[in-house]
């Protein structure tokens, strides 16, 4: 089955991963920007981690035959330092020119504090300004109810077209809110921090799989980008179809970053196999 | 030998993550019971008497004062399952 992975840190990870996702599946990865473990003090350094991810990486996931695509931003955790996200911004455009760059991302809270929303505003605005795509991270674990409230009251504020900007992250207290505001709604699959394949299964049985997209994220901390195809697996062993499945993990990131014509991969449909596995 | 913070510190992630799951398996549960029009015995008695045999265990593992070990009275319970 071909499945896209439409969030995930490819510079954190070795070669075995693009070789494994590829003997899985994988067609496409799509990596948002990321914070690096420690914040990062001048703009130079943002620009050439943005060099890294949309000119470099695309090689590294092609000797595999993956699409890579990816996003820029600076991280939330990084946005207490208002004058390098200031500084940093202004290079997007640069950026968004690129073939693979499909938009700005991951922006969003950490702690909801004030620069964090002036720097999520900033993002937005300048994400629509240049009709680009948004992925937003909501923050971990206690802070994730407060946060996503806060993103979604930030977004109701600003003039944004919901269809185009993507909330990550979701889980269950969160993605109804998210849902019905309109935006395309993330699970991300980790192994014990966020949701788990069986929780991710459990809300796609019910919340339908219109606007979701579901993503092993993995980076440098504990992850797991191959929790994707357990979550797959445990979709199917739940009795739904493999067209189904394709709906979810292929079809629906093609819709989502399909709105960026630089991601030409199309929804695709297996007449034959649906079939064979109805 | 870890101290009682080192433990709740070291596990407690990971207990989060473990009741989780057993928190959404028990709503899939109860979701499945509608879809059967309310029948939990729709699949088998045994399935019902293994979900009430979970509750009992979810119990004894909260027990903040348990007469010996949880693990071991835990055991027990399910050698009767």
């Amino acid at each position: 089955m071909q499945i896209i992975q439409p969030h995930y840190h490819a510079i954190a990870r070795t070669a075995q991963d693009y070789e494994r996702m590829a003997m899985s599946g994988v067609v496409a990865v799509a990596e948002p920007a990321f914070w690096a473990g420690f914040d990062r003090l001048y703009p130079e350094t943002f620009i050439d981690y943005f060099r890294q991810i949309s000119e470099f990486e695309p090689t590294r996931a092609a000797q595999y035959g993956i699409r890579h695509f990816c996003w820029v931003a600076v991280n939330p955790k990084e946005a207490e330092n208002p004058v390098l996200t200031r500084e940093v911004l202004k290079h997007f455009p640069e950026f968004f020119a690129k073939p693979t760059v499909l938009g700005v991302g991951e922006t969003g809270l950490h702690k909801s504090t004030k620069n964090e929303i002036e720097s999520l505003e900033a993002h937005v605005d300048l994400a629509m300004k240049h009709g680009q795509l948004v992925l937003i991270h909501t923050p971990h674990l206690a802070d994730k109810a407060h946060g996503t409230k806060k993103v979604l009251e930030v977004l109701a504020g600003m003039k944004v077209d919901p269809e185009r900007i993507w909330i990550d992250h979701v889980e269950e207290q969160t993605i109804r809110p998210v849902l019905e505001a309109g935006y395309w709604a993330g699970f991300t699959l980790y192994p014990i921090t966020k949701c788990s394949p069986k929780r991710a299964v459990d809300m796609l049985e019910k919340y339908g799989t219109e606007r979701i997209l579901v993503n092993s994220s993995a980076d440098w901390g504990p992850s797991d980008p191959f929790l994707l195809q357990e979550c797959v697996i445990e979709y199917r062993r739940r009795g739904h179809s493999l067209q189904d499945a394709i709906e979810v993990f292929h079809n629906n990131p093609c819709r989502f970053l399909g709105q960026n014509p630089k991601f030409d991969i199309k929804p695709i449909r297996i007449e034959s196999a649906e079939v064979a596995h109805a | 030998m870890l101290t009682p913070p080192q433990i709740i510190e070291n596990y407690f992630l990971e207990s989060r993550h473990q009741i989780l799951e057993i928190a959404a398996m028990m709503d899939r549960y109860d979701v499945a019971v509608q879809r059967c029009g309310g029948n939990g015995a729709a699949g088998g008695p045994a399935s019902g008497q293994k979900i009430e045999l979970l509750r009992k265990a979810l119990a004894i593992a909260a027990d903040p004062k348990p007469a010996g070990d949880r693990t071991v009275a835990l055991l027990e319970l399910f050698a009767t399952g």
